[in-house]
């Protein structure tokens, strides 16, 4: 977040002790939030005795890799990472492309139907999952894209293409026109006007859309569990579930597991955190 | 991109200028600039339409008419012969919706979902409230490490929060057991937050809103900083307390922040789904279903494909009214333009 606005300076002589007070709470506060983080890592890197203990204490005695070892040694680790990776590619790349068409013509083009359009992208992701969940699934079932990649690589494809749109449409319209109509001028076609001017401009727009959608697939389990039924399909969410057994949880790997798969996301999400809260407010709605 | 293609390898340079001509681009956000474009119906206007045409497609088929397959399965009987054989469904007329409303299970689960999704947003909201506003008091570098922290709350999976609050919950291994223990006595080693929905509900609602917490705070404090300082100094001179700052000053220029917030809250928790079900090891008891997972069990666990579609429709009308409402906050920002 913006360090830019600075608090005020007109300071009475007793702020400045209560400005220490407040700085405490406000560190107590981060930690509390990041807590279960913290709680991640560190589970993931204590040895198993200390996770299956009734004194569970706050540092670890040692540090480890062995839960690391268990996760990738848990069946399908390799082919739920061969999964999560295709599908959600697949779908940004898809679902980018024809985000970026549709965003142009929202954001340049004045139509008969635009503003209806806009509303129907911001109204449909306030189904619930569940809603889609059942009529899908049924159809799905009839058309045989059970266990397949390809209807879950749909489902994701579309599913990021409302936000995406309406957050890709907020870098359009900040292009100027005349951009565009000066590259026309100087004899560039309409489209290398686009691929000339328009889309280099539009590059940090896409990468922000692009990071968000890809997120969205990665996070996403309720359709990857109805979907996929197949073991060696699994995505690497679906595949979390498998360290519960009759036998109780296998807490050491999962948490080892559970970090693999934050990793690249909290990476990616700090490239993208501030346009992702104003895309979330401006229409591009996402649970 | 071929209909632009096309379009473009037939005029030779310079490109047609006339703007009314040629898809009459915009010429900015609101189009409140030169509103030169009168419309003319020429084929340079079938342009924004072929641009948007994969869109829609795409979104019709995967929302909308899975909507209206809703809708039709609502008022059919489809159970597992239906979805394996294939044969048509038979049609049963309001009779889903009247075996719905009769039972008493539905009032509950409503019951249940309503009061969930009022605390959370509640918790989520005053308390994402009261930290947006402590950041604008900190120092700077402690804003960092705030700043930080949230958003590595924020960008947890859900897959992955939830098994991390699984395991602090965990009756055997769990840390907030042996913390409590540690204060309370030894009888709290072993206890099952589960036995108790009111309980095993106080751990969802923890995981809820320490998920909701940064993007309300992110959202609220980005908000703040659109507040004049000088107002605020000058009421503060005039002998305002500081809670008539807030009231007066501050609020009304972060209001249409904080009810959209709230709203997107409303509907984000009245749909909570993944954290009960994941925390309850994707078998929640009847005593923790909300609107979303008694469809969804109706459905999966039960079979009766068109008992969960009917109860996901009627959700989805209760949920229209705030989608209503949001739409018209949206519209009064300007933000369909």
């Amino acid at each position: 977040m913006s360090t830019t606005t600075d608090t005020p300076q007109v300071l009475r002589p007793d702020r400045k002790k209560s400005r220490a007070g407040l700085n405490i709470l406000g560190l107590a506060i981060a930690l509390v939030m990041v807590f279960p983080v913290y709680w991640l890592v560190i589970s993931a890197l204590r040895p198993s005795r200390e996770i299956r203990s009734y004194d569970q204490t706050l540092w670890p005695s040692s540090i480890t890799f062995d839960n690391f070892v268990r996760a990738v040694d848990q069946p399908n680790f390799g082919t739920a990472v061969q999964s999560s990776l295709i599908v959600s590619l697949t779908a940004v790349v898809g679902g980018m492309i024809i985000a970026t068409l549709a965003a142009l013509a929202i954001g340049r083009f004045r139509f008969f139907g635009r503003k209806p359009l806009v509303l129907i992208l911001i109204l449909v992701q306030m189904l619930p999952p569940t809603a889609m969940l059942i009529p899908i699934y049924a159809q799905l079932n009839a058309m045989g894209g059970i266990d397949e990649y390809w209807s879950l690589i749909v489902v994701y494809l579309v599913s990021t293409l409302p936000f995406a749109t309406i957050m890709i449409r907020g870098f359009v319209v900040n292009i100027p026109v005349e951009l565009e109509e000066s590259a026309m001028v100087d004899g560039c076609t309409r489209f290398g006007a686009f691929r000339r001017v328009i889309l280099p401009l539009l590059a940090p727009g896409l990468a922000a859309a692009s990071i968000f959608a890809l997120v969205n697939a990665w996070n996403e389990y309720l359709f990857a569990y109805i979907l996929i039924n197949d073991n060696s399909k699994y995505t690497l969410n679906v595949w979390l579930m498998t360290f519960t057994s009759e036998r109780g949880t296998d807490y050491g790997a999962l948490m080892a597991a559970s970090t693999m798969i934050a990793l690249p996301v909290v990476i990616f999400f700090m490239f993208v955190q501030k346009k992702m809260a104003a895309g979330l407010t401006s229409g591009a709605v996402k649970g | 991109m071929t209909a632009a293609d096309t379009k473009a390898a037939g005029p030779p340079v310079p490109v047609p200028r006339d703007p009314k001509a040629d898809g009459s681009p915009l010429s900015d956000e609101g189009g409140n600039g030169p509103l030169k474009q009168k419309r003319k119906r020429k084929k340079g206007e079938l342009l924004p339409y072929l641009l948007i045409l994969p869109a829609i497609v795409a979104i019709a088929a995967v929302y909308l008419y899975p909507l209206a397959k809703t809708v039709i399965m609502s008022f059919q009987d489809m159970g597992r012969r239906e979805l394996w054989t294939g044969d048509p469904a038979p049609w049963v007329g309001f009779d889903q919706f009247t075996n719905i409303l009769g039972d008493s299970e539905f009032w509950w689960v409503t019951f249940r979902t309503v009061v969930f999704m009022a605390v959370c947003v509640s918790l989520t909201m005053g308390i994402g409230l009261l930290i947006s506003l402590l950041m604008r008091r900190l120092s700077n570098w402690v804003r960092l490490v705030l700043t930080f922290c949230l958003i590595a709350a924020w960008a947890m999976p859900l897959m992955v929060a939830a098994s991390i609050f699984r395991f602090m919950a965990d009756s055997d291994y769990g840390l907030i057991n042996t913390l409590i223990a540690k204060v309370v006595g030894e009888d709290w080693l072993g206890h099952n937050w589960y036995l108790d929905p009111i309980q095993g509900f106080a751990i969802i609602t923890l995981l809820v809103v320490w998920g909701a917490i940064p993007f309300v705070v992110i959202t609220l404090y980005a908000a703040l900083t659109q507040v004049p300082q000088e107002l605020e100094e000058a009421a503060s001179l005039d002998g305002a307390t500081s809670f008539g700052i807030f009231r007066y000053v501050t609020w009304p220029v972060i209001k249409p922040v904080f009810s959209m917030v709230s709203t997107l809250s409303v509907i984000w928790d009245f749909n909570v789904f993944g954290q009960i079900w994941l925390l309850r090891g994707s078998k929640p008891e009847p005593e923790y279903e909300t609107l979303g997972l008694y469809s969804y069990s109706k459905a999966f666990e039960s079979t009766s494909f068109s008992q969960g579609t009917a109860i996901a429709l009627i959700t989805v009308i209760l949920l229209s009214a705030v989608a209503v409402y949001y739409l018209r906050q949206l519209m009064k920002t300007g933000e369909v333009e």
